[in-house]
């Protein structure tokens, strides 16, 4: 069960680094996420169908969530779109692509294909315990993934972004185009959400293009149950662990849902409901804890 | 230096809300000019400064950088050389962000690729420049932005804006949302480091003292025109009084109204 979840909460947990990054570095609420998730998935699955090595699959998935947010990027910036109405045209156009991808059809299955997965396990099979070979090999895939973003987000560049998110005008000021820095994150974004999808693609054994369905509200739950845990800093170290542990946490509570729901009458198809329910509870508890400290500093003043 | 020709700003032209926020400037800025502008609400002072820093672009008209056409240019590219303090010190520094951070993006103007610059030395170097302010500010250095105060966020935005040594410097009431003591403090510091610096600079003011006590030259705008320009010696005897009986002949309406707005 444990490693059930950890496997599922850092596959997912990738993804949930790319809604991270958009949501609170950049402050762009990007919908495209539902739509380049199973585009990951998509590209995954039809390169090992066509024999191609599993590690450039993976570089193909992500170059095509890169591409995917570079269109949203570039829909937002010239066309003056909202943020949120350029993500959720980006969305509805992937869906088609992505059966498009999948050669027509909704769902493809990779059951006796050789994935990455399916390469490690064979390899590792012996030396470790078969049910904590994926569990290990995901825990050094997120951890060297979270890794790059810290690096990426202490350099010029990436300041810049982080800057940006909070106070636009001080990056026009700099003499920066901030639209260039949005196609840069976004893109960046949705090519980790692709790299997610490409893996949850190999565990479930199948590409779907539902897959991305509400995925967007797992990861935004997740990032707000991670910012929840830990107490504010400005450390990007920090933020990107909580994303992570936010992930696990939240696969855990879907975990519970769907193996023990039905002692309360709850079928799988009740899920969406409670991911909704959790973000608004979250939403409601940070508030009133936000108001507990500002009534708590006004009465240390008095 | 900058040249502005014959510009006009005109906001929902041809419709009924037609407003003309600026009309016909004619402006040269000389090289070393400290320039104070002042002017009721509406008069055009802001959207002067828009127009300079490339927010909006003229109606009509062409603006000028040492003899370039920089009038369609976009802000973020005349940023390069057009340093801007906005009365609002959060605009001028990320408030989750540290203040070194802070400093290594403010450092240098332009876009900036994937290294890492900040090191023990620039860290040093920022804060011998952090001296300066008389703030304690240096041994802050890890601290985010949100624990700071406007005047010391205001006096940062300056400095920093200062070290990337800009052509021009726009001080939009840069001192206006600041306590009185903050505000001397930030508008002594602009005086220093202009002169320190020989920055040409431009600074709205509401207050009629600081008009004349700063700088080289005084500008009075009304109704989106440029109405009193005064410089040199003229300058130097202007007071208090003569600049408000001034500005009583030259506006083109009642202002007993306006006595509020511009303290003396």
């Amino acid at each position: 069960m444990i490693e059930g979840i950890l496997v599922e909460g850092l596959i997912y947990g990738i993804m949930v680094l790319g809604v991270f990054i958009t949501f609170r570095v950049l402050d762009f609420p990007d919908l495209t996420v539902d739509g380049s998730f199973p585009l990951g998935a998509a590209l995954m699955v039809q390169c090992l169908l066509l024999g191609v090595n599993g590690w450039l699959a993976l570089m193909v998935a992500f170059f095509g969530g890169v591409i995917a947010g570079i269109v949203t990027a570039l829909i937002h910036n010239h066309l003056k779109v909202p943020n949120l109405l350029a993500g959720i045209l980006t969305m509805t156009m992937l869906y088609s692509i992505n059966i498009r991808i999948l050669g027509n059809r909704a769902n493809v299955p990779i059951i006796d294909q050789k994935t990455i997965l399916s390469d490690i396990s064979s390899r590792l099979s012996g030396t470790i315990p078969d049910e904590y070979i994926l569990m290990l090999f995901f825990v050094i895939v997120a951890l060297v993934v979270k890794l790059l973003i810290d690096l990426f987000f202490r350099t010029d560049l990436g300041m810049t972004i982080g800057a940006m998110g909070n106070n636009e005008q001080m990056i026009i000021c700099q003499g920066i185009n901030p639209k260039t820095l949005k196609t840069i994150g976004l893109g960046l974004s949705n090519g980790l959400v692709a790299v997610s999808g490409a893996f949850a693609a190999q565990y479930l054994g199948f590409a779907d293009v539902g897959l991305g369905q509400g995925i967007i509200i797992s990861g935004l739950a997740s990032v707000m149950i991670g910012e929840f845990l830990i107490m504010k800093s400005n450390r990007i170290g920090v933020l990107t662990l909580c994303a992570l542990a936010g992930s696990i946490l939240f696969h855990a509570v879907m975990y519970v849902g769907r193996y023990y729901g039905y002692v309360i009458h709850m079928t799988p198809n009740d899920l969406n409901l409670i991911k909704g329910l959790l973000i608004i509870v979250l939403l409601i508890v940070t508030q009133s804890r936000k108001l507990n400290m500002a009534t708590l500093k006004a009465m240390v003043r008095k | 230096m900058i040249a502005i020709k014959d510009a006009s700003v005109i906001f929902n032209q041809g419709t009924v809300n037609e407003n003309r926020a600026l009309q016909d400037i004619n402006l040269n800025v000389k090289e070393g000019d400290f320039i104070t502008i002042i002017g009721s609400n509406g008069a055009g002072k802001s959207t002067l400064f828009n127009l300079i820093a490339g927010t909006i672009t003229p109606t009509v008209g062409t603006i000028h950088l040492n003899g370039r056409n920089i009038t369609r240019e976009p802000e973020y590219k005349r940023a390069q050389y057009i340093g801007r303090i906005f009365q609002n010190p959060l605009l001028g520094t990320a408030s989750n962000m540290s203040l070194a951070d802070n400093m290594m993006i403010t450092y240098r103007k332009g876009f900036k690729w994937l290294k890492r610059s900040l090191n023990n030395k620039m860290k040093e170097y920022f804060q011998s420049e952090l001296v300066q302010l008389k703030m304690g500010l240096e041994s802050r250095m890890k601290e985010n932005l949100l624990m700071f105060s406007g005047g010391q966020r205001q006096a940062l935005t300056l400095l920093m804006m200062v070290l990337s040594k800009p052509s021009l410097i726009l001080l939009d009431e840069h001192t206006a949302a600041l306590d009185p003591k903050n505000a001397g403090i930030v508008l002594e510091l602009t005086n220093t480091f202009v002169k320190e610096y020989h920055l040409t600079s431009m600074m709205i003011t509401h207050n009629m003292s600081h008009a004349i006590e700063y700088g080289n030259r005084l500008l009075m705008m009304d109704q989106g025109g440029i109405i009193f320009d005064v410089s040199g010696d003229a300058k130097q005897e202007l007071t208090v009084e003569k600049l408000v009986q001034k500005f009583h002949e030259l506006r083109h309406h009642g202002f007993e109204n306006d006595r509020a707005l511009l303290s003396e």
